[in-house]
C-alpha cells in the first residue's frame, strides 16, 4: 500500500489535487510549489513532465510544457530534483506525462527512479492497456507505483472493467473528451455519465479532471467522485505574478 | 481491382495487434480510443465490401483519372544507362499520389456517419486532396496547417479555401506539419463523434498506416500489369520513391514486398547534409520511439523530445516515418538512403529539361538517387513520381534563378 492508497483510505472527505509542469516557470520551481501546495492543504499532487508534441494538451499546459523544455527541464534533471521531494513533502505524489520521454528513460529505470524518490503513482495517458499489461505492468508492481487510467464518456462498460481490473490507486475520469484546460458544463449528459459510473461500482475510487476550475465544478465533482483535479487552471495561476504566495487563495478558491 | 491485390504481405503486413515487427500499435490517450477504434474494428470489412469496392474504383478512374501511366524515360535512361519507367502519379486529379487515400478515406467515412472531416497538411498537397473529396462529397472539411506552411504555399491554401474547405493555422510549436498534425487530433479529441480524421500518410495509430497504405497500394498494383505489357516481366529488379512519412513509397512497394528479389529503395530527405542539423533524414538520425500514435522511428533527442526537422520539401519535412517503413528498414527488406536539397533540385531540373516533366521536389529526391547508382544496363528501374512541381515553382525558379 503507497501513500496514494493510504489517502483513499483514510480520508472520507472530498479529496482535492492539483497538477502543474515540472520546471515551470523557473526550471527549478518543481519542489517548492509541492511544498508550497501541501501546506495550502491539497491532498495529492501530480507533476507534469514536459514532452514536445503535448497532443492530449489545449494551450495552457502547451505553454507550460514549452516553457519547461527551454529552461532545460527533462526526466533526468526532474529524478535529480525529486531527491529532495520527500524531505519536504509528505502528501502522495503523482508523476504524468506522455510515453515517448518514458520510454527514452527507460520503462524499467524510470519506475526504480520513481520509487527512489518516492513516487507513488504514475499517469501516462498514451501508454496502450495492452502495452501496459503485456510488458510493464511487473516494472509498476514491484515499484509498489499506482498506473492511473483515463476514462471519457465514451469508453464502453467493458473496457472500464478491464481498467477497474488494472488499476491499484484510482480511476481518472475525464468531465467530457476534450483537451486540457475547457471549463467543465455541468451538462445532462455528464451527470447522467457520472452516475453511470458511481453505479458500477468500481473496485477502485475514483476522481473527475479535465475541465474543473473553480469551486462549483469542484463540489459538483465531489457529488459523484471522491474529489477533482486541478490542471490547467493552476498552470495558469503559476504564471501571474507573486503566484507562489497566494497558492493558498488559490486553493481556497477551489475549496474552502 | 481484384481483391487478392488488397491483401497485406502476411510476412510484411500488419498484425492483429496492430504491429509491423516491433512497429505501429496505437499509442492514443482515452480520449481518442473510441474513435481509433471503431476503425479498427470496420475498416476492413467496409473497404472489400463490394458497393464500396465498386464507388472507389469508379472514383479512381472516372475522377482522378486512374490509371496513371508508367512512362519509359527513354532520355533519363540513356543518361544513366538503364532502363527507367516513371510511375505518373502527378498527372492524378490533384497533381499528386494524395488523391487516392482520401478518395478511400472519405468513402469509409460516408459509411461511418460521419459529417466533418479534419486533415493535416504540410506542403498543401494532401490538404486539397482532402478539400477536394469533401468538396465531392459535400462534407465540412476543416485543414490544419502550420502557420509557417500557410505563408510558403499560398496557393494551396487558396484552392482549399476555393473548394470550401476551412484552414486554422497550428501556432504551436515550430508550426509546421508535426503541429499541424498534433492540432488535427487535438481537435479529434474534441470532437470524438461526429468527426473523421483523414491522416495523410502511412503515419498514426493502427489501423491508419495499414489502411493509407491499403489505399495507395493501387500504384504498384497498376504498375505491375504495365510492367508487364511492356517488358514482359511484372516485376522490375529495382523500385524507388521519395519518404517523408511514406505514403507514396508504401503504395510503390506494397506489392513488391513479397517479391524478394525486387530492390526497393527509399530515399529520404538530406536536408542540408546528413550531419548539418538541417536535415529529415530519419533512418540515419532517429532512434525508435513513439511519435502521433504508433512506434516507429524518429528524430528525437536523448531524452525524448521531438527534434524539428528540415528540408527544401515541405512534403517529407516530417521527424519520423511510417511504422511500416521502420519495420522494412529494421529488417533490411528496402534500403533507405538519402540525397541532398541540391541534389534534388539539380535532378528536378534534368528530369524537366530530359522528359519535359518538372517533378514536384519531393519526388525530385527520388530521381536524383539515380546519380549515385551504377548500372549494367539490363536492369529495369521503377521511380514513383509522386507529384507534379506546379507547387514548386516559386522554390524552383528561386533556386535557379529563372
Amino acid at each position: 500500500m503507497n501513500r496514494l492508497n493510504k489517502l483513499f483510505q483514510n480520508k472520507q472527505e472530498p479529496l482535492l489535487s492539483l497538477y502543474f509542469t515540472a520546471g515551470y516557470p523557473e526550471l527549478n520551481s518543481t519542489v517548492d510549489i509541492a511544498e508550497a501546495v501541501e501546506k495550502a492543504g491539497v491532498d495529492f499532487i501530480e507533476i507534469g513532465f514536459p514532452y514536445s508534441d503535448p497532443l492530449a494538451d489545449g494551450p495552457v499546459i502547451q505553454h507550460s510544457s514549452q516553457v519547461s523544455l527551454k529552461n532545460g527541464m527533462n526526466l533526468k534533471v526532474l529524478f535529480e530534483q525529486l531527491k529532495e521531494l520527500r524531505k519536504r513533502v509528505s502528501i502522495p505524489v503523482l508523476l504524468m506525462g506522455y510515453v515517448n520521454p518514458v520510454l527514452q528513460y527507460g520503462v524499467k529505470n524510470f519506475c526504480d527512479s520513481c520509487a527512489a524518490v518516492g513516487v507513488d503513482g504514475v499517469i501516462v495517458p498514451d501508454l496502450p492497456m495492452y502495452e501496459y499489461e503485456e510488458l510493464y505492468k511487473e516494472n509498476f508492481i514491484s515499484n509498489n507505483l499506482s498506473n492511473i487510467f483515463l476514462v471519457t464518456p465514451q469508453t464502453s462498460e467493458e473496457r472500464i472493467r478491464k481498467i477497474d481490473e488494472l488499476s491499484n490507486g484510482f480511476i481518472y475520469l475525464l468531465s467530457s473528451s476534450s483537451t486540457t484546460g475547457k471549463n467543465l458544463k455541468v451538462s445532462d449528459v455528464a451527470e447522467s455519465y457520472f452516475s453511470r459510473i458511481r453505479d458500477m461500482k468500481l473496485k477502485n475510487p475514483t476522481m473527475i479532471g479535465f475541465g474543473i476550475s473553480d469551486q462549483a465544478s469542484f463540489n459538483k465533482a465531489a457529488e459523484y467522485t471522491r474529489g477533482a483535479i486541478v490542471g490547467s487552471a493552476f498552470v495558469k495561476f503559476l504564471g501571474t505574478e507573486n503566484a507562489m504566495q497566494r497558492i493558498p487563495e488559490f486553493v481556497k478558491s477551489i475549496r474552502p | 481491382m481484384n481483391k487478392e491485390y488488397l491483401q497485406s504481405s502476411i510476412k510484411w503486413g500488419v498484425n492483429e495487434k496492430g504491429y509491423f515487427g516491433d512497429f505501429g500499435g496505437a499509442y492514443i490517450p482515452e480520449m481518442l480510443y473510441p474513435n481509433v477504434e471503431e476503425l479498427r474494428k470496420q475498416y476492413l470489412e467496409i473497404i472489400y465490401e463490394a458497393g464500396f469496392q465498386a464507388e472507389f474504383q469508379m472514383l479512381l478512374k472516372d475522377y482522378v483519372g486512374r490509371p496513371s501511366p508508367l512512362f519509359h524515360a527513354e532520355r533519363l535512361s540513356a543518361k544513366y544507362g538503364t532502363n527507367i519507367y516513371l510511375k505518373r502519379e502527378d498527372l492524378n486529379h490533384t497533381g499528386a499520389h494524395k488523391i487516392n487515400n482520401t478518395i478511400g478515406q472519405i468513402l469509409l467515412a460516408e459509411r461511418l456517419g460521419k459529417k466533418r472531416i479534419i486533415a493535416e497538411t504540410g506542403a498543401g498537397q494532401h490538404g486539397v486532396a482532402t478539400a477536394t473529396v469533401c468538396a465531392l462529397k459535400g462534407l465540412e472539411c476543416v485543414v490544419y496547417m502550420g502557420e509557417v506552411d500557410i505563408a510558403r504555399q499560398a496557393p494551396n491554401v487558396a484552392r482549399m479555401k476555393m473548394m470550401g474547405a476551412k484552414v486554422i493555422p497550428a501556432t504551436s510549436g515550430s508550426r509546421t506539419l508535426k503541429d499541424a498534425t498534433n492540432e488535427a487530433m487535438r481537435d479529434w479529441i474534441n470532437n470524438p463523434v461526429d468527426t473523421h480524421y483523414i491522416i495523410g500518410s502511412v503515419v498514426g495509430p493502427h489501423p491508419y498506416p495499414d489502411m493509407v497504405a491499403r489505399f495507395q497500394s493501387v500504384i504498384s498494383e497498376e504498375t505491375k500489369k504495365q510492367l508487364l505489357e511492356k517488358t514482359g516481366s511484372e516485376n522490375p529488379d529495382i523500385v524507388m520513391a521519395c519518404v517523408g512519412g511514406g505514403s507514396n513509397a508504401m503504395g510503390m512497394f506494397y506489392h513488391f514486398l513479397d517479391d524478394e528479389d525486387v530492390k526497393l529503395i527509399a530515399i529520404e530527405a538530406a536536408g542540408l547534409g546528413v550531419n548539418s542539423g538541417e536535415s529529415a533524414a530519419t533512418t540515419s538520425l532517429g532512434k525508435e520511439g513513439v511519435l502521433h500514435g504508433s512506434r516507429s522511428i524518429l528524430m528525437q533527442t536523448e531524452d525524448g523530445q521531438v527534434i524539428e526537422p528540415y528540408s527544401i520539401s515541405a512534403g517529407l519535412d516530417y521527424p519520423g516515418i511510417g511504422p511500416q517503413h521502420a519495420h522494412l528498414f529494421k529488417e533490411n527488406r528496402a534500403d533507405y538512403v538519402s540525397v541532398t536539397d541540391d541534389e534534388a533540385m539539380q535532378a528536378g531540373r534534368l528530369c524537366a529539361e530530359l522528359e519535359g516533366i518538372i517533378p514536384a521536389i519531393e519526388s525530385s529526391h527520388a530521381l536524383a538517387y539515380l546519380e549515385k547508382m551504377e548500372f549494367t544496363g539490363k536492369e529495369s528501374v521503377v521511380i514513383c513520381l509522386s507529384g507534379r512541381g506546379d507547387k514548386d515553382l516559386d522554390t524552383y525558379m528561386k533556386y535557379f534563378n529563372l
